[in-house]
């Protein structure tokens, strides 16, 4: 079960990020974002992360990627031009990213002691009670002051956003 | 049935995955001609990254690494937040989503 996910969602995945890449308007290339940020949450799901795959699909699929899509409408962005930039970035970008994921497999590959993934075991049904229990134990005894410093950061956040975005902002 | 439902997935084929999305997202970042499709690309990254820190979670039974995936997810709505919004201003002002149009600050 847990393998037939595994395979499907991570299929989901890279077909999504590929055809990311492939796609030249950039609302397509948002919808295929929602498709894999989704098939990370069930991904997140089957390694016990339960809190994470549901904050995943309502902060990244919904909240981030409705603005994401909420832009590319307003703007009302065309396909993309091909360039003799965009030619040079393909000629070098390709090799480096080539080599950049040779790197990073090959470290995955040859790493010693990398256990195997089953469903039920992780975070999920450990003795210190379920992911959420203990997820907010954590958060909000030992790390409450960076949380409430984020939410510092989220205000500023919005502020500097309508700022940005405001007619008499450039003015 | 009992058989397909004990196996299990190597840790490492969910780094790999996130490896190569994580290589996608820098291909996207290098070949994408629109701003907004780079900065998909950047949010692409972003889950990648946010992938292995749960696995490493699941392998090392470590709740802080769910925490980190959680003020990453944080810290990355605002960033889309001011992103976007830079994205606009700068629509406003050069009416062009094109990299290589907006080059203001180029040598």
């Amino acid at each position: 079960m847990h393998l037939i996910l595994f395979v499907v969602f991570a299929g989901f995945c890279l077909a999504g990020a590929i055809n990311l890449l492939l796609q030249s308007h950039p609302i397509n290339s948002a919808l295929s974002l929602i498709v894999v940020m989704t098939s990370l949450a069930v991904l997140y799901l089957l390694l016990g992360a339960e809190f994470l795959a549901a904050a995943q699909v309502i902060v990244y699929a919904g909240a981030i990627m409705v603005l994401f899509t909420f832009v590319v409408m307003l703007l009302n962005a065309g396909r993309e031009e091909r360039t003799l930039g965009s030619r040079t970035a393909r000629a070098v970008g390709f090799p480096a990213v080539v080599a950049i994921l040779g790197v990073i497999a090959t470290v995955i590959v040859k790493a010693q002691g990398l256990g195997v993934a089953t469903l039920g075991e992780g975070l999920t049904n450990a003795p210190g009670g379920t992911n959420i229990e203990q997820l907010s134990r954590v958060l909000f005894h030992e790390l409450l002051l960076p949380f409430e410093v984020t939410s510092v950061l989220i205000l500023i956040a919005i502020l500097g956003a309508v700022a940005l975005a405001s007619h008499s902002g450039e003015r | 049935m009992s058989s397909l439902l004990t196996q299990e997935v190597p840790i490492s084929w969910y780094l790999l995955l996130s490896a190569v999305l994580f290589s996608l997202g820098v291909a996207g970042f290098l070949i994408k001609r629109n701003l907004i499709t780079v900065f998909m690309s950047i949010e692409l990254m972003l889950n990648a990254v946010n992938l292995s820190f749960v696995t490493f979670a699941y392998q090392w039974h470590a709740v802080k690494g769910q925490i980190f995936v959680f003020f990453v997810m944080m810290v990355a709505a605002a960033e889309a937040a001011v992103g976007l919004a830079i994205i606009i201003a700068v629509f406003r002002a050069r009416a062009t989503l094109a990299v290589d149009r907006i080059d203001l600050m180029k040598l």
